[in-house]
């Protein structure tokens, strides 16, 4: 390789957490930034280089029509288009508004909503480009996120699981907090990455990395109705940082429609 | 002839979140300064309605990636009021060691990779690993220590999931609490070190007499409790903060912005209000340090904030530093339980950037009604353009650029937070 891969960093609506991963890698920080030229990333350099980048990272979902231009021309100015965290693969916990109305949301926060630009749902960002890859959640992970940029740059396949976040709790050894504690818990279903990280505080699964691959949503939440658990409780268990991911939006919609 | 000229930052670099900046001098006289925030908001207040109390915490956390537990904290403490419940002294010290964790990543963060560069003269903290590597791989081991702290109470530094309404769901380890003194040990000598560096930097900017709004607790220093005070004098429960302050939302930002009562002027928060109001409470290590920097206080100037923070730093690992040493038991109960009602009550705390303010309502099914939260962004929006307004005159003989740079300098200097400002409510609640 002759020049060093150009990374640039975007933003869209979300709470900065998962580019901030980015800044949390401690010592690789400083090395990965002599591997790539930084140039695009406002939240960490005032140096601004114009495009077309080797490599884009995007956080954040569309939620105006603004966002809706400015992706389609950072779609043409990256190579390759990875979504990073729950907002840009999913539409993230703003995404709840896509299940009431807009005019409710604006008028409950703002005097003069009229002054303020925002679209009726906060959606995904692969619901307007074509994207090359996802991380998934809610923030991503910071060893993922190395792994793809490392991916990238020797130009081999990232190395993300499809399995579930239950697989990662069994081979910790950690005991089962829906089995041994009746806790109704996402882990079955959610896509590894986190390392079961809330199983092993005592607490279930909430899905911060979306549905796994093939995930049976019906058959698990059937089995935490029968022991008792409400279903409008069922629903705002799938419905929080990856609600409108479709396999998630998808059961909600079922409870909440009584099928 | 008039003489028109006009500054605009589409993007501003190295703040958290997306903000512009627009100036339009006529004449030699400032017209407009407008600190822009133009950051799509995401409605949290409104969406929080109907979720259960347990899912408060996890859900407000996402407002902001660098400082979720200040969320989390502000939002289980006003909870636990309105569910008429108190946490044990064990579970309060914990949470202050999760708090100073993410007072010391997020104060690293904005000094070292946001701050410095401004006043060393490069773009980025990237740059600055080139001129200056020592400087910037100490603040990267300070921002990953307060992280390790977050990770070891909170099980991660980004949304932690360790925190709920009652305390935490499970205690975390002594052992692992312990096993975070020597990295501690070494953090308070290198923040006491960034204090006397930091203080001999080139601090440009007007002084002003800031009217700071802090916290004040009966002992120590301002953290996850105590009275709202101003250098007005103002004095007051948490309780009583909406009858002194309130939001008015303009038309340039999408961030309402808070002023103080009667007189609907701007007021500062953050780090440089709370060491000029409460420098008599700074832990011993902290308050030399900020004796011995060579800065008359109260600081006078909004570049000084980075001074403020890192002393703040050195309160935080100090504090830290004490609770980490004293674990000599994972802590049991880890957890008060409580039992779902309707009611409603509020709470503050200082986030790293300052003051902020939760208010929650809990309906008799135990789902909540209403929420208000004011972080602190929006209420030094109004300083910011203050600021902007006093300085802009001594500028006016660079050019274009330069006079661009030392606006964005201004803003900086604050360290805002616009992820955080962009989704506030007015105190208006769903009956």
């Amino acid at each position: 390789m002759t020049a060093k891969p150009r990374l640039a960093v975007f933003k869209f609506a979300s709470c900065d957490g998962c580019q901030l991963q980015l800044l949390d890698v401690q010592d690789r920080l400083l090395e990965l930034a002599g591997r790539v030229e930084i140039d695009h990333f406002l939240e960490a350099s005032s140096r601004v280089v114009p495009g077309p980048y080797d490599v884009g990272l995007v956080e954040g979902s569309i939620t105006t029509g603004d966002d809706v231009e400015r992706i389609r021309e950072i779609r043409r100015q990256c190579r390759f288009l990875v979504t990073i965290g729950a907002c840009a693969t999913a539409g993230g916990i703003q995404a709840l508004r896509n299940w009431g109305r807009i005019d409710d949301f604006l008028a409950a926060v703002y005097a003069t909503p009229e002054t303020i630009a925002a679209l009726a749902t906060s959606t995904a960002i692969a619901d307007h480009v074509p994207i090359d890859f996802e991380l998934r959640g809610c923030p991503i992970d910071r060893g993922q996120l190395l792994d793809l940029l490392t991916a990238v740059l020797l130009g081999r396949k990232p190395h993300v699981p499809g399995h579930s976040v239950c697989m990662e709790c069994k081979s910790r050894g950690i005991v089962c907090v829906a089995v041994a504690k009746g806790i109704p818990c996402l882990g079955p279903v959610t896509q590894a990455g986190c390392g079961a990280l809330c199983p092993a505080h005592d607490r279930e699964c909430f899905g911060c990395f979306g549905p796994s691959e093939s995930p049976n949503l019906v058959s698990l939440t059937g089995l935490y109705e029968r022991r008792g658990t409400p279903r409008e409780s069922l629903v705002r268990l799938v419905r929080s940082f990856n609600a409108a991911a479709p396999a998630f939006r998808a059961e909600g919609d079922r409870l909440e429609a009584g099928e | 002839m008039t003489e028109v000229r006009r500054f605009h930052v589409k993007s501003l670099a190295r703040v958290e979140g997306e903000g512009s900046l627009r100036v339009r001098v006529v004449d030699g006289a400032v017209e407009i300064a407008e600190f822009s925030i133009y950051e799509p908001p995401r409605f949290f207040e409104k969406l929080i309605r109907g979720r259960e109390i347990r899912e408060v915490p996890d859900i407000v956390a996402r407002i902001c990636g660098i400082c979720p537990v200040a969320y989390q904290l502000t939002a289980c403490e006003a909870l636990e009021k309105a569910l008429g419940i108190t946490v044990t002294s064990d579970i309060r010290r914990l949470r202050r060691l999760l708090y100073c964790g993410e007072w010391i990543q997020s104060h690293a963060l904005h000094v070292h990779l946001l701050h410095l560069p401004d006043f060393l003269g490069v773009e980025s903290g990237f740059a600055l690993a080139a001129t200056h590597p020592e400087l910037v791989n100490r603040g990267l081991r300070l921002k990953a220590i307060g992280s390790r702290i977050m990770e070891v109470v909170g099980g991660r530094a980004v949304h932690p999931v360790n925190v709920t309404v009652g305390g935490f769901y499970r205690a975390p380890a002594a052992a692992d609490l312990r096993g975070l003194v020597a990295d501690l040990e070494w953090a308070l000598v290198a923040a006491i070190d960034l204090v006397a560096e930091v203080s001999r930097c080139d601090f440009q900017g007007v002084p002003r007499d800031y009217d700071g709004v802090c916290l004040r607790p009966a002992v120590g220093y301002p953290v996850d409790e105590g009275r709202i005070v101003s250098t007005s004098g103002l004095d007051i429960d948490a309780a009583d903060y909406d009858r002194h302050f309130s939001e008015r939302q303009v038309p340039w930002s999408t961030a309402l912005q808070s002023v103080m009562l009667p007189d609907e002027k701007p007021y500062l928060v953050g780090p440089l209000a709370r060491v000029n109001l409460c420098r008599d409470r700074l832990p011993p290590a902290a308050r030399l340090a900020a004796e011995t920097s060579g800065l008359d206080f109260p600081l006078r100037i909004s570049s000084h904030s980075i001074v403020a923070r890192a002393i703040e730093i050195v309160a935080a690992c100090e504090e830290a530093l004490t609770i980490a040493r004293d674990a000599m038991a994972d802590i049991s109960p880890c957890r008060i339980e409580y039992v779902p009602r309707a009611g409603a009550a509020c709470h503050a705390t200082e986030a790293p950037r300052g003051l902020l303010w939760h208010r929650y309502e809990i309906g008799a099914d135990g789902l909540i009604t209403g929420a208000a939260i004011v972080p602190p962004t929006s209420q030094n929006q109004g300083m910011i353009e203050a600021d902007l307004k006093t300085m802009l005159p001594g500028v006016l003989g660079l050019d274009d650029a330069a006079a661009t740079l030392a606006c964005e300098r201004v803003i900086r200097d604050y360290d805002p937070c616009i992820s955080c400002a962009t989704h506030f409510l007015r105190l208006t609640l769903d009956r």
